[in-house]
């Protein structure tokens, strides 16, 4: 059906230099690595902060061994640098100006002296993309401030609405927020790429953590809305009030089902009990609305939910055209033969981790090849190839930039 | 001055979130994003759950997803749908009745003229329409098809239904958030990884132009929202296949800084969230707190001490924070250097000054709903300067333009589509 895929990988000859720390600019630069970008990650010679964040490998807090930097960092290579030094501030135009996209995650107040304005960059590549990731924004009444994972979506995402009514907000899940500002950075250093190439025109993204969520198409953007047509804001509520919509308990877990108004037929059907949509209390959208008929309709829910196993509950109601998904945790997720099958894993073996199984792809492009993956680059496992092979430093200013603790 | 992706023609058949996301950050950016709608049958969720929802019925339930102006379905409730208005500026909107072959043809005569198509239905109606891959690429041999399903486009999930919330399920998300102590079933609403995919789709989609500018050739592009899920969950993940760990929630902490959380202020329901992860951090929150004395305490002397004894913590940080107001708590502690923000609500958002700074609202009159102010763009870039255009597309608001002067079908042609209930603006009596 479909062509072989071409030797190209969709980003072939597209170098990025990346300056960001931490997660948002790591997994941005990551999906330009894995899509076949020469990604250069400088670090500066204590080592991106991602590297002595948790999980570690086998609990040893060692700086190769961090499973979250593994995971941000790989087919990317490593380069020791402190941007801050004199000669620092030499590499690094250097090195930008052999590249098509720069990605960095200073905090605005600190880019501009280190030389990474966009105007000194682009001077010798009008064509140049630079990629800002920052909190709130490079300019603004917030612009100094820090955020974190929960700040970002207290402020951005719809926390205030997130948890129970007389409980404190709850923030959502790991790091997510993070790994979405990274994917939406891609998205816009895509945009930005394809222009230059297009038009030989450069350009400057700003990507806020704050704004990507307050611009993100989940409820958040939705709840605006509703805000802006209803004068009303949206509070923290106890569950759906939907019957037979929400996360029910089964057999060994949970499963979440989505009934809404046009799936409660086909949850009494799953049920073998269709005639429960006879019952008044059921039967039409407004009784349906009543604030006691979701439990109502659990009494005859549950019973039922609780003889199988999440997985063949959703196997069910899959069946039963209910959209429906399975509480997993990292073991059901992994230890499922279909995403298996589909090959969202990949094996790779890390010099100082040993064999590892990571997360394979994002997407899967298929007319264009994927390369093996490549695990995460140890700490300044490229700076000799980098600086002598690609800007010609002669070795002996490389062992020179050594004593100096500068590389 | 141009914007990046002008010249960019779009085919969507996208519905919920995730596809919408997908196409919004492309017509956001440029391109011509045109969607294909039927007036023959309702995609849930998308236009409303019901074309014709009882009056009463979105007063009655005050659920976000029936938040019409004024909580009144209207006239014309598909242009009315938050759901919808939320994604849909930018984009034009076209009607078409793909199930009947006259409908089809058109289709065809569509896709003929463009460049990328995006769509995230269940693939058994992506069959079902003759829209797969294999049929597309005879009328448009080098077209670019970004597919969204919820688990992948074979193997025994292939026609399985999720939307985000189920999707964020399947790929961890939802037991590793919300109240250690509460069941489950407390938070069932969350649906980043529609968001996620949609970011996903619109990077595939761009990432395959250029590869079709350098080999002539276009490609399908498969994303499913589950899969696409799981890499924001890497550290989850690596802890499961490194050491065998299964990650739960945490709630509002982590486990590499304490403290954080959310910290009631005083006023009703309004909170402060707040995160330490260094031990300066650490240090400008006693300072804030005017509680010196705290950094001598052994109970909080190292993040896994404060860990520990993040519930004592906590106490003495609500004791603080209560007596300030949000803002005021949050100030004091971006001061002292420690990460903080209010807890935001909708109206909120709404006076925030960055936003206000950004210019990132947009005003828009829009023919069915009324003057609003609607969330702007993702993200800026310097030299491309851009704003929303267009308001939230009504259904079949573009159906003269594509069928005059896109397909340049002629008179008669298009009385006959529109008596047969191809061409319209209005969903069909028959619709609930």
């Amino acid at each position: 059906m479909l062509d072989p895929p071409t030797a190209e990988t969709p980003l072939s000859g597209v170098t990025v230099l990346d300056l960001s720390q931490g997660i948002a600019g790591g997994y941005c630069t990551k999906l330009l690595a894995d899509h076949g970008a020469d990604v250069i990650k400088i670090e500066p010679p204590c080592g991106d902060a991602q590297r002595a964040a948790p999980p570690f490998h086998r609990d040893d807090a060692h700086p190769e061994k961090s499973g979250s930097f593994l995971h941000l960092n790989t087919n990317k290579r490593s380069v020791t640098l402190d941007v801050a030094s004199r000669a620092g501030r030499k590499i690094v135009p250097a090195l930008a100006e052999q590249a098509a996209v720069v990605v960095e995650s200073f905090a605005p107040a600190e880019s501009e002296p280190l030389g990474l304005s966009y105007a000194s960059l682009s001077e010798r590549r009008p064509d140049l993309v630079i990629v800002s990731i920052t909190g709130f924004g490079r300019s603004g009444p917030y612009r100094d401030l820090k955020t974190s994972e929960i700040v970002t979506y207290a402020m951005g995402g719809p926390m205030h609405a997130t948890g129970l009514p007389d409980r404190e907000p709850m923030k959502l899940g790991e790091n997510v927020l993070q790994y979405h500002a990274g994917a939406c950075a891609a998205s816009a250093a895509m945009i930005a790429l394809w222009k230059a190439e297009m038009t030989g025109e450069g350009d400057h993204v700003e990507l806020s953590q704050f704004r990507a969520q307050a611009a993100n198409q989940d409820r958040r953007t939705t709840m605006l809305v509703g805000y802006q047509y209803t004068g009303e804001d949206n509070l923290r509520k106890i569950g759906s009030s939907v019957p037979g919509t929400g996360v029910r308990i089964c057999g060994d877990g949970y499963v979440h089902f989505m009934a809404g108004e046009g799936k409660i037929a086909d949850v009494a059907r799953m049920m073998g009990q269709p005639e429960l949509l006879d019952d008044p209390r059921f039967a039409t959208a407004t009784a349906r609305a009543r604030p006691t008929a979701s439990d109502e309709f659990d009494e005859h829910l549950l019973p039922f939910t609780l003889q199988y196993s999440k997985r063949e509950l959703f196997q069910l109601a899959q069946a039963n055209l209910i959209p429906s998904g399975p509480l997993y945790d990292s073991s059901d997720l992994v230890g499922d033969p279909v995403f298996e099958q589909r090959g969202m894993w990949e094996k790779v073996t890390h010099p100082a981790a040993g064999p590892l199984t990571q997360v394979g792809r994002p997407f899967i492009m298929h007319g264009s090849p994927r390369r093996p993956m490549r695990p995460a680059p140890l700490l300044g496992e490229h700076t000799a190839e980098v600086l002598c092979g690609r800007l010609g430093l002669a070795s002996e200013e490389l062992a020179a930039l050594r004593r100096e603790g500068v590389v | 001055m141009a914007l990046p992706l002008e010249g960019i023609r779009v085919l969507d058949l996208t519905i919920v979130w995730a596809g919408p996301h997908a196409t919004m950050l492309l017509a956001d950016w440029g391109a011509e994003v045109i969607r294909i709608e039927s007036t023959q049958v309702m995609q849930p969720n998308t236009r409303g759950r019901l074309a014709h929802p009882p009056p009463d019925l979105p007063r009655l339930r005050k659920d976000w997803g029936f938040a019409y102006p004024d909580w009144e379905p209207g006239e014309n409730s598909w242009n009315r749908y938050p759901i919808f208005q939320s994604h849909a500026r930018n984009k034009k909107s076209m009607t078409v009745d793909m199930l009947r072959p006259e409908g089809r043809d058109v289709a065809y005569d569509l896709f003929r003229t463009a460049d990328i198509f995006i769509e995230n239905n269940v693939p058994s109606t992506i069959e079902k329409l003759g829209l797969t891959y294999e049929e597309l690429r005879k009328v448009r041999p080098d077209l670019i098809a970004v597919r969204m399903p919820a688990y992948g486009l074979d193997g025994p999930y292939k026609h399985y239904r999720s939307f985000g919330v189920q999707v964020e399920s399947t790929a961890g998300h939802t037991l590793v958030r919300g109240y250690p102590d509460e069941d489950y079933s407390t938070i069932d609403q969350t649906y980043l990884g529609d968001g996620a995919a949609g970011a996903s789709g619109a990077f595939a989609a761009v990432m395959a132009l250029r590869h079709r500018m350098r080999t002539g050739k276009g490609q399908m592009v498969e994303c499913s929202l589950g899969e696409n899920f799981v890499p924001y969950l890497g550290e989850s993940i690596m802890d499961w296949t490194m050491n065998g760990r299964v990650h739960s929630t945490l709630g509002n902490r982590r486990p590499d800084g304490a403290p954080q959380g959310a910290y009631p202020c005083a006023g009703d329901d309004n909170w402060v969230a707040l995160s330490v992860t260094s031990d300066r951090e650490w240090a400008g929150l006693c300072e804030a707190m005017g509680a010196p004395e705290l950094r001598r305490d052994p109970r909080f002397s190292s993040v896994l001490a404060r860990f520990k004894h993040h519930d004592a913590l906590d106490e003495r940080i609500a004791e603080w924070s209560s007596g300030l107001s949000a803002s005021e708590a949050a100030a004091a502690l971006q001061t002292h250097g420690v990460p903080a923000g209010p807890v935001l609500r909708d109206s909120e958002m709404y006076a925030d000054p960055q936003l206000a700074h950004d210019g990132f609202f947009k005003r828009f009159e829009h023919a069915d709903a009324g003057t609003h102010d609607y969330p702007g763009l993702m993200w800026m870039m310097d030299r491309t300067p851009n704003d929303l255009r267009t308001p939230p597309v009504r259904l079949g608001e573009h159906n003269d333009y594509v069928y005059g002067e896109l397909l340049a079908y002629p008179a008669e042609r298009r009385a006959a589509l529109e008596r047969d209930g191809h061409i319209g603006t209005r969903y069909a009596a028959h619709i609930p």
